[in-house]
């Protein structure tokens, strides 16, 4: 047996741990270990990349090798985990831009190309662009750095994104064609140039909430640009490592379509949220604030309670005071759960992160489904930083744009405290009756600081 | 074209596989599922490698190619130790 069928079967033993590590990712006990073992046959695949008989220039690698390393171990460890969609988003890029890069330099390497290597040589390209640009946009977006987090609409919007595809493809069929033309370079960059552009147009319309939609799917894009580059080196590895990222992100993007109601077009057409939309119900009843020594003795008084986490519980960096109130509740005999919708933050999954970092048991965190049977049974539900996800509206108002969303059903609780900065509305721009019922409480102030006041309840005793 | 055809194969049950596995996946693990696909979206860093190391290959070709490998290698490194950052934090505590 040669050394390259040597190195091929290292290949496969990697997509064999790549596909176990995801596998132990079903349960939070093995996914570490999951993980480890997927890393594990990175490293691997890399060192049988070294010994591959073509491979005889090493500068250029080691150079990118030690580069890449270094900024990716510093992401890893200075991204706070507030910061986690961000930095998945710029991953997802990062991704997309290798697949890029490499369509490239095999053009340069091996101009002469049949149809298909043409043919790929393209759809890496534009999958990589796209995936580049669009990331950058998606975090520009959830830093609210540069652009805002609302979605930009212009006249003809559709058109013009129309006018870049049909030029992608049209230049698509005349570099095909002839990858060894003088002009394929100049084909191929314009390509590059106008998938860059289709990135930034697809994404703008988008608004911040809709952003772990727009996460998920770049995610995907980014293991479909591995895959294709896969085609273009014919490198299997490649190919199943990519499909099933794509695949992971597929599953991903049509969960958060699910959990608000919204088809993948509607959410990719955009604007959603970028105006006043009207409701077809009239908001009846008062708001009724309470302070927190009135908030203390409800939840004191509690056998059970369920807490609402939002993105605005990341915002305000809560995660460590909401566990300090826990810790005081469960001192107190009251059962404490949190409740989390799939939407919940800015990237599915966010937060079970921030709770986890502040030490809170996974035990403690019920999914939606789990949660809104045993509603009736809640003493107090209190909702922190959230909005749409608990707006009764969505099952009781048709004529809301919420309707038909899957909800966290806080209304079933016997009593809901509110924490909010405000009376501002949530990012569907809609009224949430919710505030305004009968056994709702309003608790207005910053997540942080309210919680820290309930903590400090708890600690004097109410006094 | 024969290579082709087998690669081809190869994707179709790659894509099944990965709807069989991810979807067994609980929503609690979803942002360290997500970063650790970040990490394995990082394996075009072989495609870089054979890019950047190709002897007959032009400057350009290889410079791009090492580029390339330096984009893949901050998604491995970034996502596997950013993921294991995370689990790390999961833990069941006792009562």
């Amino acid at each position: 047996m040669g050394l390259e069928s040597l190195l091929n079967i290292v290949y496969i033993l990697s997509a064999i741990t790549f596909i176990l590590g995801f596998k132990l990712m079903s349960s939070p006990v093995s996914a570490r270990r999951g993980n480890i073992i997927s890393a594990v046959g990175m490293g691997a695949a890399i060192v049988a990349t070294f010994l591959f008989p073509e491979v005889v220039r090493y500068q250029y690698i080691v150079i990118g090798m030690i580069s890449g390393s270094a900024i990716g171990l510093l992401f890893a460890y200075r991204t706070p985990m507030t910061g986690m969609p961000q930095m998945v988003g710029l991953l997802n890029g990062f991704g997309g831009t290798a697949s890029l890069l490499v369509a490239w330099a095999e053009f340069i390497a091996h101009p002469h190309q049949s149809y298909f290597g043409g043919g790929i040589l393209w759809l890496t390209a534009i999958i990589g662009a796209v995936t580049f640009s669009g990331s950058m946009i998606a975090w520009a977006k959830l830093e609210e750095r540069f652009i805002s987090g609302k979605p930009i609409m212009y006249t003809g919007q559709r058109y013009v994104t129309m006018a870049v595809l049909a030029g992608i493809a049209t230049l698509g069929v005349l570099f095909a064609m002839n990858t060894a033309a003088p002009e394929a370079a100049q084909f191929l960059g314009v390509v590059t140039i106008l998938a860059l552009l289709l990135g930034i147009l697809l994404v703008i319309p988008i608004g911040g909430a809709d952003m772990p939609v727009v996460i998920c799917l770049l995610n995907s894009y980014s293991g479909m640009a591995a895959c294709a580059s896969g085609f273009i080196v014919q490198n299997n590895l490649l190919i199943v490592a990519g499909a099933i990222v794509g695949a992971s992100g597929i599953i991903l993007t049509l969960i958060m379509c699910k959990a608000m109601n919204r088809s993948i077009a509607n959410v990719f057409l955009g604007g959603f949220g970028s105006g006043v939309q009207a409701s077809g119900m009239e908001v009846v009843g008062e708001i009724k604030p309470v302070k927190a020594d009135e908030a203390y003795l409800m939840l004191e008084a509690a056998n059970s309670v369920v807490i609402v986490p939002g993105y605005g519980l990341a915002v305000s960096q809560a995660q460590h005071a909401v566990r300090e109130l826990m810790e005081a509740m469960e001192k107190n005999g009251t059962e404490v759960r949190f409740a989390i919708h799939p939407v919940a933050g800015r990237m599915p999954g966010h937060m079970n992160v921030l709770l986890a970092e502040a030490n809170i048991s996974y035990d403690a965190m019920v999914e939606m489904d789990a949660v809104n049977p045993t509603m009736e049974t809640v003493d107090v539900c209190m909702i922190i930083g959230a909005n749409d996800v608990v707006n009764p509206a969505a099952q009781e108002d048709k004529a809301s744009p919420l309707w038909g969303m899957p909800i966290i059903e806080s209304h079933r609780a016997r009593t809901v405290i509110v924490m909010k900065r405000s009376m501002g509305k949530g990012f569907a721009g809609v009224e949430n009756p919710l505030f305004f019922r009968n056994n709702t409480r309003m608790l207005f102030g910053d997540a942080k600081a309210s919680l820290q006041a309930l903590v400090n309840e708890f600690k004097g005793g109410g006094a | 074209m024969e290579v082709l055809v087998f690669l081809l194969f190869i994707l179709v049950l790659s894509i099944f596989l990965g709807f069989e596995v991810i979807s067994k996946v609980p929503s609690l693990l979803h942002t360290p599922l997500m970063s650790g696909s970040n990490a394995i979206s990082g394996i075009t860093v072989v495609g870089a490698m054979i890019a950047a190391g190709l002897g007959e290959g032009n400057d350009l070709a290889a410079m791009l190619g090492g580029a390339a490998v330096g984009f893949a290698m901050i998604n491995v490194m970034g996502g596997y130790f950013v993921t294991d950052r995370m689990l790390n934090m999961f833990k069941k505590k006792d009562k």
